[in-house]
């Protein structure tokens, strides 16, 4: 038993630490391992397509982040406090979001983007007035990567804050609240510092899945080019050892803080059931 | 009566981003699966079921997922279930919390880059040479229904591990002890007691991996070179090659709607038995 497991674990490992191993190599071919080198890392880094996708990927995993926790957290507090039909209807939409497949959210996106677009770009040029300068032109691109991400990683926050919250103790609200508090104090001095590490957890997944997300990017990416858009043209045109040095720099980031959310989600899991019983 | 409204007020930004890029995108995707193929590609209005009747043109497609998403899934299970086992009875509850953010971490990180490992693994230069040292020639594993069904189980392992985990670890152990003290052996005990009790984590398990198999795209794109294509690799020729909007609309739609069926039969036998929520604990 204990051996299946220890095997699946390295099933699941091994070709991290494949990639990790090769990303050394000084070689070209996996086939001839010559010896350890950090040159395709210096390759990578000096590769001005490489890092125009990371900036791009930064840049809109950034932002979808921040978008999706500050929105997901005020709507799971919004939830609190709503019943009946809406509250069936948006659960719903959130079971949707979170699972309707990544390409069907592509596609859908693509083709109501540039439709709308189609629409609203001879709108601007007609309505927009003059003196707040040149006419914005809606694309494909940023707004596009950032929207949809931000669609999917606000459902994810929302689903972890809101457990967070519903096992938040009530008490300490009412207490404060008899204290005279506002309820503006109360949620600053009271709930935030309870529900902080999921929204943080929260954060760090919604980062990770935009950062890593593929076929979401592929499709409303327009002209620009995301990390992961860019890893899957250059595995197109053929196997080389700079894949395995951004391959080994992206997972070992998104490791990083994946396990960080992991136990911040965990640590206040055991935190609370200590303090329950 | 203030407070309400200010809870509707924090549902504002994530209501209107919900409609503006999720309910609006499917309803599009809906409509203009009823339309037709622009001269240069897009989308013309109109309204027939002609791009419906026309789904069998991508039979190979739907066959190839149709058949693989569920031997995915079954491989999936078979590989998962002791090692869920293994994490919720046996593992040392020191080093549990470890081992199941263990788990579940490979599958946020980056699919693309995991699966390209294996284009290395089982290429020319990984496995089928090491087979060759030992004088097994001629294996050919890269672009196979094999590669892809081992990038399958690779890539979706964590998700099936989890709910079994989940359900197993509720599983009250004095019912195991008593069934091996009422003298059943213990592939009698595991067939009519934890197996029988599991079977909540193995249907939610199977469910979340088949839907999300049947949207593959990058695991048959990786590792199945083009031969072996799921409906993803079709919908992405046809939105991003061929620029077919209306029919690859319908293809979209007719994949939502077989993964709804899904869901709503797993949901139907779900609630016979006893129902359990694990979203969150996915996470």
């Amino acid at each position: 038993m204990r051996l299946y497991a220890i095997a699946i674990y390295l099933f699941l490992y091994s070709p991290i630490a494949i990639i990790v191993l090769f990303s050394f190599n000084a070689g070209r071919h996996a086939s001839d391992f010559t010896g350890l080198s950090v040159k395709w890392y210096g390759k990578v880094l000096s590769n001005p397509f490489a890092m125009e996708a990371l900036t791009t990927s930064l840049t809109v995993a950034l932002a979808s982040a921040i978008f999706a926790s500050v929105f997901g957290t005020m709507a799971a507090l919004g939830l609190q406090k709503v019943k009946g039909r809406v509250r069936v209807v948006y659960d719903a939409a959130i079971y949707v979001a979170i699972m309707i497949p990544g390409i069907v959210i592509g596609i859908a996106t693509l083709i109501a983007l540039v439709t709308a677009f189609k629409f609203l770009n001879p709108a601007l040029q007609e309505f927009w007035p003059s003196w707040l300068g040149n006419v914005p032109k809606l694309n494909m691109g940023y707004t596009s990567l950032i929207g949809a991400h931000t669609m999917f990683t606000m459902a994810l926050v929302i689903v972890i804050v809101r457990s967070r919250a519903a096992g938040m103790d009530r008490a300490l609200i009412e207490a404060s609240a008899d204290l005279y508090a506002t309820p503006w104090g109360t949620f600053w001095q009271i709930t935030f510092p309870q529900i902080f590490p999921a929204i943080l957890a929260g954060f760090l997944l919604s980062f990770t899945f935009s950062f890593d997300d593929f076929i979401i990017a592929f499709f409303v990416a327009g002209t620009e080019t995301t990390l992961p858009i860019y890893v899957f043209s250059s595995i197109r045109r053929g196997v080389t050892p700079e894949i395995n040095a951004i391959g080994t720099m992206v997972l070992l980031t998104s490791l990083a803080l994946l396990v960080a959310a992991q136990f911040l989600l965990r640590y206040r899991d055991r935190q609370s059931s200590k303090i329950n019983s | 009566m203030k407070s309400s409204l200010v809870h509707r007020l924090l549902l504002l930004p994530a209501t209107m981003w919900l409609l503006v890029m999720l309910v609006l995108p499917l309803l599009v995707v809906i409509i203009f699966s009823f339309g037709d193929r622009g001269p240069a590609g897009g989308y013309v209005p109109g309204f027939s079921l002609d791009q419906y009747a026309n789904l069998p043109a991508r039979f190979t497609a739907f066959k190839n997922t149709m058949i693989l998403a569920p031997a995915g899934t079954l491989a999936a299970l078979l590989i998962a279930y002791p090692l869920a086992y293994y994490l919720a009875v046996k593992a040392n509850p020191n080093i549990k919390t470890v081992l199941l953010v263990m788990i579940i971490v490979p599958f946020w990180t980056s699919i693309l880059i995991r699966t390209y490992a294996w284009i290395y693994i089982l290429g020319g230069q990984g496995i089928p040479k090491m087979l060759e040292f030992f004088g097994v020639e001629g294996v050919r594993l890269i672009n196979t229904p094999y590669s892809v069904l081992i990038g399958i189980i690779y890539g979706y392992l964590p998700l099936m591990v989890f709910p079994i985990y989940v359900s197993l670890e509720k599983l009250d152990k004095r019912l195991l002890e008593a069934s091996q003290d009422l003298g059943a052996s213990p592939i009698r005990t595991f067939r009519n007691v934890t197996l029988p009790l599991s079977i909540p984590g193995i249907a939610t398990g199977c469910m979340l991996v088949f839907i999300l198999l049947m949207g593959e795209f990058l695991i048959p794109a990786l590792l199945g070179g083009g031969k072996v294509f799921f409906i993803g690799n079709a919908l992405v020729d046809l939105f991003l090659q061929s620029r077919n909007w209306a029919y690859g609309s319908a293809v979209a739609t007719t994949l939502v709607i077989v993964m709804l069926l899904t869901v709503s039969i797993y949901m139907k036998l779900m609630m016979r038995g006893s129902n359990i929520r694990e979203e969150v604990s996915l996470l």
